[in-house]
């Protein structure tokens, strides 16, 4: 087995980081990464971590992404889900079709939201995750047209607009990492803006700045995203996803590996 | 000593009679699972219109806009997941075609829902503060907490206004001719809150049975509807098609794939229809059937 990591892989021991501290709280994953990314948390860093199969049920063991488990640990319809957000225990990683400046996200619609250019899923939860409990999101391909200096909806709210809403808002507005196919990104920027915290290995900070269309913050202690250990990658590779389902939200092509010309 | 409760079952379309032009209809089930399909279809071969959809929406929304039957919708998203945007709600809010729409937060669905089942005028909540579901929809207000937080702030939060209904219609597993239902899957999305929002409930449901029958093979927790809070019933096998309705059936994947194919232009929409849409519910069933057929050899 080769101990390069793919970018995907590179994405989803990144995921993984961002649910290592949350100790005993419900991970809601959305998307294949995500799922990834948190089961692999939950078998190195997180054990704690409460995750269901993405339908009704809390899962006591960690199966493969998309395989079913036949022990579970509880009970989880979607109007519980409701209960857990307004809770608090909670850390979801939430798709974004639009991202802007001030960490605002949108799932809604694109263009003039009373007859949208393309009308999207809908806001979902996101206004109500938001302003509920920690909230991170996940872009597969990192481009400007993800990344916008205004989005055209507000569905998840940043911490600006949430401040500008008041204590109520802002006291439990959590948006912890946007995880991307490039680097890591959190929300502490000048005046809480979205900030590149690390660039994934072979990516350069410059690449990340093109592919996004604002004026993008970077931490003075930008580092690079760290590679998965040996004993991830099989956890990866070998457990979570041997179908390498990650591979096709992710291409390899951008994988990390050295460019043999250097 | 034969007093037994009132006998409630109904044809299809004489629940769809009790529907007028302009009532709010709230339909249960959530996106592509669970969703009164027959019901819906039969709305589609009435002459209802300017109806409110009020739906954790799936092709129910969908098929309804693309009918021309919506004059309002209120949703969270509409969504058949394997296909994740519905494209028949996409092409109806692309091209302007739904007069009035309502995008709430989908925490803020269920607390409407809730409110409404309640008869208060409104419940609080924070979902929504900060988002454009409060731009977009300015007549919803927030209010003033009369008691502090508790770290001491007095705060605002939205007073999500009650989601009343005229008509409910949900789809479960099992029923009695009185109207007691039990879902035998893993979720009851909010099928009672629907019913006990509405001011008129009706239950279609894959199989009639003794009373007794509900609870034969499965627990008492599972009875989520009591006749009290309903108006109607019907039996529609496989009513629900083709959202799932586990355990008596998976969501038909195949068929979701051919309608949203077909959803793309006017053509093969109107191959669609005359195909599936142009008979009764027996006819949707042979069709259905045909098609199942097909694509199996």
């Amino acid at each position: 087995m080769s101990d390069e990591p793919t970018r995907a892989e590179v994405c989803a021991a990144a995921i993984a980081d961002a649910f290592a501290e949350d100790g005993e709280i419900f991970a809601s994953p959305m998307g294949l990464l995500p799922m990834l990314g948190v089961r692999l948390a939950k078998l190195t860093s997180n054990p704690d971590l409460v995750i269901s199969d993405g339908e009704s049920l809390w899962l006591a063991g960690v199966p493969p992404i998309h395989a079913k488990q036949e022990v579970v640990e509880g009970w989880i319809p979607f109007r519980r889900v409701f209960d857990v957000v307004a809770y608090g225990k909670r850390h979801v990683m939430m798709g974004a079709t639009q991202i802007d400046r001030e960490g605002n996200q949108n799932i809604s619609a694109i263009g003039d939201f009373n007859q949208p250019a393309r009308q999207l899923l809908g806001s979902r939860g996101a206004p109500g995750n938001t302003v509920n409990n920690r909230t991170s999101y996940w872009v597969p391909k990192h481009s400007p047209r993800v990344f916008v200096e205004q989005v055209d909806v507000v569905s998840g709210v940043g911490p600006t607009r949430a401040k500008a809403a008041g204590p109520t808002a802002s006291r439990y507005n959590d948006i912890h990492r946007i995880v991307t196919d490039l680097g890591v990104l959190d929300v502490k920027g000048p005046g809480d803006a979205v900030r590149l915290i690390s660039t994934h290995p072979g990516v350069t900070v410059d690449e990340v700045r093109e592919a996004t269309g604002f004026d993008l913050a970077v931490a003075d202690d930008l580092i690079e995203s760290r590679s998965p250990s040996y004993a991830e990658l099989v956890v990866i590779r070998e457990m979570l996803d041997p179908k390498n389902l990650r591979d096709r939200e992710v291409p390899a092509k951008d994988s990390a590996q050295k460019d043999p010309a250097q | 000593m034969s007093a037994q409760p009132r006998d409630k079952r109904m044809t299809i379309d004489e629940i769809v009679a009790q529907i007028e032009d302009g009532m709010t209809v709230g339909i249960g089930g959530w996106g592509p699972r669970r969703k009164p399909m027959a019901l819906v279809r039969a709305i589609l071969r009435s002459g209802l219109k300017d109806l409110t959809i009020v739906s954790w929406g799936g092709a129910d929304v969908g098929l309804l806009a693309r009918a021309g039957k919506v004059r309002k919708l209120v949703y969270a998203f509409v969504s058949l997941d394997t296909v994740p945007l519905e494209p028949n709600f996409q092409r109806a809010r692309q091209n302007g075609t739904i007069p009035e729409v309502v995008e709430l937060d989908e925490g803020m669905f269920q607390t409407g829902l809730y409110a409404a089942a309640q008869r208060l005028p409104f419940l609080p909540m924070r979902a929504g503060l900060g988002s454009d579901v409060l731009a977009n929809n300015p007549w919803i207000k927030t209010v003033t907490s009369p008691y502090p937080d508790t770290d001491g702030t007095v705060g605002e939060f939205v007073a999500v206004p009650a989601l009343n209904l005229d008509v409910a219609l949900v789809h479960l597993n099992r029923a009695d001719q009185h109207g007691n239902a039990t879902y035998l899957g893993p979720d009851p999305y909010f099928d009672d809150l629907f019913v006990q929002a509405a001011t008129k409930a009706y239950v279609s449901c894959e199989q009639i049975v003794d009373t007794a029958g509900l609870t034969v093979d499965t627990p008492v927790q599972r009875l989520l509807i009591s006749r009290m809070m309903v108006d109607g019933v019907v039996e529609t096998p496989n009513g629900a098609h083709f959202t799932t309705c586990a355990p008596d059936y998976e969501r038909d994947e195949a068929f979701q794939r051919a309608y949203a194919k077909a959803a793309a232009d006017e053509d093969t929409w109107t191959a669609f229809e005359a195909r599936f849409l142009s008979g009764d519910e027996s006819a949707y069933q042979a069709a259905v059937a045909e098609f199942a057929k097909e694509n199996a050899s």
